[in-house]
């Protein structure tokens, strides 16, 4: 408890564990604020947050770190606009080990060096033991968005052609596996990645993106819907066309789950109008991290705020949101 | 993926398609008896390919939709009990009960656990001896084996804090209760491919002779289901009733015999009560009374439970095919799977969820 006190212990948990790899200037100047300079931003700034908690906080493909920076970059990323600096807060359960901890930030360092932004402010607090689940980590993240770009939710329009950046449902089942619910070992690896790179790129060739979006909790099909729903349109995807990994249909088949309800923290959905299709296409296969990009279906007026999934055998229906927890079937 | 792919293949379902539409000169009432197929239906979009003469009407196998009221009720009162464990499928969490479900205990404290067999269930009995551990055994022919497998597998290991709370029905008497109600609409029935992988299907010339209606065993994938509909109809069409196989892949005659043997030596028939549905007789398992020291309804004291049914919900009549689910006032209005009514919206085999989920736009089908 004592590293949480502010004392003497907080400054030796933050020398020894943080500081050697969080060590932007803002942070080492050991301030309760970070100071930022916004006189060169031109165009608007982004600012999005999340908490995470995750079980277990290490899985294969990632842990609590990585997914705490990737998660919030991509946010950021989703308006189109260039992450430049994270805040992080720290909720650390009494007794969590500081090897554990250290090795936690030291990949949280890692994928903010490979999205390119700065950790600029930190905050840890440690409650009593049974009080937390180990870690939780929050992080906020700002950005600027360059001028000339209108790319939200509500901007997909009939005609529009949505894609997704690679396989469906990774890091979901990469939890579950690692969390020894399966009852078979699998390799699914998380998919956790920064995908502001990959964004930039889009972006690039493709500077009408509508929509741009990362499937996470509820899956692709929850968040089509979102997306459905906000712009007042009807999307319709081709149940073929969804890249799905071997590994997680059949974990899926076993369990009962459907890979498009099921989370992925490294894939975006991208949203454009026809004309630009094919060059965002290209520019996510370019990227290490959109090899499996594919076109998956269109958007259309009507019926308005509903999602619909032509099924592999040419019959068609509603591809609805996740209700509640997603439980796995019977027999 | 193998063995599955082949029986999802889009130019097999065509073929199947133009051949019932060749033989088909009237109108016909099939029931697949599975809930595990009238969600495959639903989800690949099935119903839409099939001529409009073939209507196919939901049968009564969903476990989670027919398991009683009142054992629900039993269900959430050992779960709330302070040392206990209780395990269910996940499907079980949000079924109502008279007064909430399995998630509202759960976030009152209750233990909880979703488990995908029930030998993960008496390992967790294994690991907290000082915990009575309950798994609600529900299921057609299908989870009685490996249910009655725990209960031994249990009684071998010593465990004295191991007991499941038995709600097992089986197929055969059920299709004798919606084939010999006045009301009854099917002429034909798709058989579970899956009970019939456990039970053979030695039970059914009989049930087909009785009522003149042809039994044809089938799968879940689209080849499977439309395969199913098809030698229904040549039959229903040159006016035959025999039962014939169409999931040979997986089902013998006589199925597995060891599992039966299993399912023999624990349980024993008896009368159930069928959610919606009301009694029918012999269509239930029960723990033999050697038992009982693994029977949860004999350890922990659930005698006097009054059940409170909603009044609207028509799960029963969709249950035996004479209604479907938009045919309920409720349906889609004060009834979703967010809030459910009845048991069978909230199964991912129950009918009204596979019509929320799946067809409740009626532009889908056009």
């Amino acid at each position: 408890m004592g590293h949480g006190s502010g004392g003497r212990m907080t400054q030796e948990l933050i020398q020894q564990v943080f500081q050697p790899h969080l060590s932007a200037p803002e942070l080492l100047a050991g301030n309760d604020f970070a100071e930022l300079s916004v006189a060169s931003v031109k165009g608007k700034l982004a600012v999005s947050t999340d908490s995470h908690i995750v079980f277990p906080l290490v899985f294969p493909g990632g842990d609590i770190g990585r997914l705490s920076v990737c998660g919030t970059v991509n946010d950021v990323a989703m308006s189109g606009a260039i992450p430049l600096s994270l805040t992080a807060g720290f909720i650390l359960e009494e007794g969590f080990s500081t090897s554990l901890l250290e090795s936690i930030v030291i990949s949280m360092e890692d994928a903010a060096k490979e999205a390119g932004v700065h950790i600029i402010a930190a905050d840890t607090k440690v409650v009593e033991k049974g009080k937390a689940d180990g870690l939780f980590i929050n992080t906020t993240g700002i950005g600027w968005i360059p001028n000339g770009l209108l790319i939200s939710g509500s901007e997909a329009k009939p005609g529009d052609i949505v894609l997704v950046s690679g396989t469906m449902g990774d890091h979901g089942i990469a939890v579950l596996a690692a969390r020894g619910e399966l009852g078979f070992e699998t390799e699914i690896r998380s998919d956790v990645a920064p995908l502001n790179h990959m964004i930039r790129a889009i972006l690039d060739v493709a500077p009408h993106v509508h929509v741009l979006r990362d499937p996470t909790r509820g899956g692709l099909a929850t968040t089509l819907n979102e997306i459905a729903c906000q712009s007042r349109i009807c999307i319709t995807i081709e149940e073929d066309r969804v890249p799905v990994q071997s590994a997680v249909s059949a974990a899926c088949e076993m369990l009962g789950f459907d890979p498009l309800y099921v989370a992925n923290e490294g894939k975006v959905i991208v949203i454009v109008p026809e004309t630009e299709a094919v060059l965002a296409l290209k520019a996510m296969q370019n990227n290490s991290y959109g090899q499996n990009a594919a076109i998956i279906g269109g958007v259309s007026e009507s019926p308005a705020s509903r999602v619909l999934l032509k099924t592999r055998i040419g019959g068609t229906r509603i591809l609805d949101v996740l209700a509640g927890e997603m439980l796995p079937r019977i027999c | 993926m193998r063995y599955l792919d082949e029986f999802r293949d889009a130019e097999l379902v065509k073929n199947i398609v133009g051949e019932i539409n060749r033989i088909v000169t009237r109108p016909w009432v099939i029931m697949e008896i599975c809930g595990g197929q009238t969600y495959s239906i639903m989800q690949n979009g099935l119903d839409q390919l099939l001529p409009s003469q073939i209507e196919l009407v939901h049968g009564p196998g969903c476990p989670v939709c027919v398991t009683s009221l009142e054992l629900v009720d039993k269900a959430l009162v050992i779960a709330s009990l302070p040392d206990v464990i209780f395990c269910s499928f996940g499907d079980m969490l949000r079924v109502p009960g008279s007064q909430g479900d399995l998630f509202s205990i759960r976030a009152k404290g209750g233990q909880i656990r979703v488990v995908y067999s029930p030998l993960d269930a008496v390992k967790i009995a294994q690991q907290n001896p000082d915990k009575q551990v309950v798994f609600f055994a529900i299921g057609f022919e299908t989870t009685a084996p490996v249910n009655a497998m725990s209960v031994l597998q249990a009684k071998s290991m010593g465990l004295t804090n191991y007991s499941i709370l038995v709600s097992q029905v089986m197929v055969p008497p059920a299709m004798h209760a919606i084939l010999g109600s006045p009301s009854n609409r099917v002429q034909g029935f798709l058989a579970a491919g899956h009970v019939c992988s456990v039970m053979g299907y030695w039970e059914y010339p009989a049930i087909a002779e009785k009522y003149r209606v042809p039994i044809t065993i089938t799968g879940f994938e689209p080849v499977d289901l439309l395969n199913g509909v098809l030698m229904t109809v040549q039959q229903l069409e040159e006016g035959k009733h025999e039962v014939l196989n169409a999931y040979t892949r997986v089902v013998s005659k006589e199925g597995n015999v060891p599992a039966q043997r299993i399912l023999n030596q624990v349980f024993k028939v008896c009368d159930r009560n069928w959610r919606g549905i009301g009694m029918i007789p012999k269509s239930g398992l029960c723990l033999l009374p050697e038992f009982d020291d693994y029977n949860a309804e004999v350890r922990f004291d659930v005698g006097r439970i009054q059940t409170k049914e909603s009044e609207i919900c028509i799960a029963g009549q969709i249950l035996q095919g004479i209604k479907k689910p938009p045919q309920c006032p409720a349906f889609g209005v004060f009834c979703s799977p967010e809030n459910p009514l009845g048991a069978t919206m909230v199964s991912s085999e129950g009918a009204c969820s596979a019509y929320y989920r799946y067809a409740r736009n009626e532009s889908v089908k056009a």
